[in-house]
């Protein structure tokens, strides 16, 4: 049974529909990228999986059980984390109080996760009693990051995870979500960076105008003439 | 030295009295708006209010306070908390939360909070009367007079004045250690911090606004009855307070607690400075003053009855040069 499944949603913000009918897939172990030109509605179906917005047709699954149109609240308790692209962070909390508040649905095992998280992103335990919001760009990603997977993700939803960081960064970043992915989280990210993102992805979904343009496995689409020429320049 | 008791007096414990005050008024008005973004005018009636509940419960137990050596009043303060903590969450529940539901802008908030505090009024002067009342019902204010050697006036501190003090100083460092030690604490940082983050990490944001209104009315509570336990219950004694409680949370910066301590005080010490007769201080200097300068008898930089016009200017001097206060907080 697929991780995720969103079968022809349509929906959008106050009655106009930014999504025309997108399907997707992905299994539990793969990382799903979104890409497509501005406006295509990429950011706009990552939140509508997160049910940050009303879908109005169209279904959306989490292995196999209907979550079309559930609060954030409630798929946060079924195991979905969110990373939004700006203000993913709470900037006056230091980055150790980032992080329990990920976990603030498990508090018993965050200290165990913590512990995790620093593991993984040795920057952030020597800054761990700075306030978050005095970190830089990348730092301040990875605390974002650290902070959704403090409640143990089977499916991590990441937002533009790269955007304004510099390509030293964004290589790490991506590093990290390989990483990320191979230790069971299911992984469904919005790219600018879309090469860069094919490149790891398991699964890309090409989206113009609010509709699939183009479905195939990350190595397919970067082979695929048609898509380099009009998405990925040249 | 004589004079310099008299400025401890007047201008060290009255300060004092007045910047607790205000203080815990002012982080009531903060914690509310950094959760709920807006500016609750009611707040000082809900101060009343609090009071009012001390008032009638100790009226109904004259005597509880006997057995520990306190007044009742006091004994009666958890009480009142808890009732008062119920009748804002419920407030909240009419009034508050089917606006916040629809999604309305902070200031029909502010102007629905007017209505709250209008109502409150009513309510008050409907259980308790316009009079004024003492809140030591069948007590006596102990007043202890301190010697200090080779002066002859002493220093003058009343046990309300020192319950103040203490009560203070526990609420302050309760709460200090709710919002950084406790797991709903730092939610409640959080929700301040970036309500959508806060909702997307699974923190049940209505439970936090829960707690935001239990904190604030039985802080509210703590205020208004330690202020009426150094003057006496007055309807409208805290509603006059709204002023300076705004200023002092501007000052500190509003959503910043800290910031509406600091705040608290530096109001408080304004007001107490400002009407204080310095002409006092230069009495002992007097003989030795040239012939041509007379030193008048009142020397206070505005009368007491124009004592309002000093949080007045601090909150116009601040919104205008430093409108993010001394902590750097939101912008009401």
């Amino acid at each position: 049974m697929p991780l995720l499944e969103a079968v022809d949603v349509h929906g959008g913000y106050g009655g106009m529909n930014i999504l025309n009918g997108v399907n997707m897939t992905i299994e539990a172990d793969e990382i799903g990228v979104i890409v497509g030109p501005n406006g295509a509605g990429k950011s706009t179906m990552l939140k509508a999986v997160f049910g940050l917005l009303t879908i109005t047709q169209g279904e959306i699954r989490l292995r196999g059980e209907a979550i079309t149109n559930l609060s954030p609240h409630k798929l946060v308790e079924m195991g979905m984390g969110f990373v939004p692209q700006e203000k993913n962070i709470f900037p006056s909390l230091s980055v150790e109080e980032n992080l329990e508040m990920g976990a603030f649905l498990k508090p018993a095992t965050a200290s165990r996760l913590k512990a995790q998280i620093y593991e993984f992103f040795p920057p952030l335990l020597e800054k761990r009693r700075q306030p978050a919001g005095e970190l830089s760009g990348g730092q301040r990603q990875m605390v974002a990051m650290g902070r959704a997977l403090m409640n143990e993700p089977s499916l991590l939803l990441l937002d533009e995870p790269t955007a304004g960081l510099s390509p030293r960064y964004m290589n790490e970043i991506f590093d990290r979500v390989k990483t990320i992915n191979a230790a069971g989280v299911g992984v469904l990210m919005v790219e600018q960076n879309a090469k860069q993102a094919l490149r790891i992805a398991h699964k890309g979904f090409v989206l113009a105008a609010g509709q699939n343009r183009f479905s195939d496995t990350g190595e397919a689409l970067l082979n695929d003439p048609q898509v380099a020429k009009s998405f990925l320049g040249g | 030295m004589n004079e310099l008791i008299y400025f401890f007096n007047y201008v060290v414990v009255a300060g004092s009295v007045t910047g607790c005050i205000y203080a815990i008024g002012a982080v009531g008005v903060t914690l509310i708006y950094s959760i709920l973004r807006f500016a609750h005018f009611a707040h000082a009636d809900m101060m009343t209010l609090g009071t009012l509940a001390v008032l009638l419960l100790t009226l109904a137990f004259p005597h509880a306070g006997d057995p520990l050596g306190l007044p009742t009043a006091i004994v009666m303060l958890p009480v009142a908390m808890a009732l008062t903590s119920l009748v804002a969450v419920g407030i909240d529940r009419a009034f508050y939360q089917p606006l916040r539901s629809h999604g309305v802008k902070p200031i029909v908030m502010v102007i629905a909070s007017l209505g709250v505090t209008l109502m409150l009024q009513g309510l008050i002067r409907l259980f308790a009367g316009t009079g004024s009342q003492n809140l030591y019902v069948d007590a006596r204010k102990e007043i202890f007079r301190i010697d200090v050697p080779g002066v002859t006036r002493p220093i003058i501190l009343t046990e309300p004045q020192i319950i103040l003090f203490v009560i203070t100083i526990v609420a302050v460092v309760g709460l200090h250690l709710f919002l950084t030690r406790a797991r709903l604490g730092k939610a409640m940082r959080a929700m301040s911090d970036n309500p959508d983050l806060a909702r997307a990490s699974g923190i049940n944001t209505r439970l936090i606004i829960t707690l935001t209104w239990i904190i604030a009315g039985s802080l509210a509570t703590i205020a208004g009855t330690l202020l009426s336990l150094d003057v006496a219950f007055k309807p409208d004694l805290s509603f006059f307070l709204l002023l300076p409680i705004f200023a002092a949370a501007i000052v500190g910066g509003v959503g910043h607690p800290y910031g509406a301590i600091a705040g608290g005080f530096l109001v408080g010490f304004a007001e107490t400075l400002a009407v204080f007769n310095w002409s006092v201080l230069l009495r002992p200097v007097r003989d030795s003053l040239p012939t041509w300068l007379e030193l008048p008898n009142n020397l206070a930089l505005v009368g007491t009855e124009y004592k309002i016009v000093v949080p007045f200017f601090i909150l116009v001097a601040v919104l205008i040069w430093r409108p993010t206060g001394i902590f750097k907080g939101k912008v009401i």
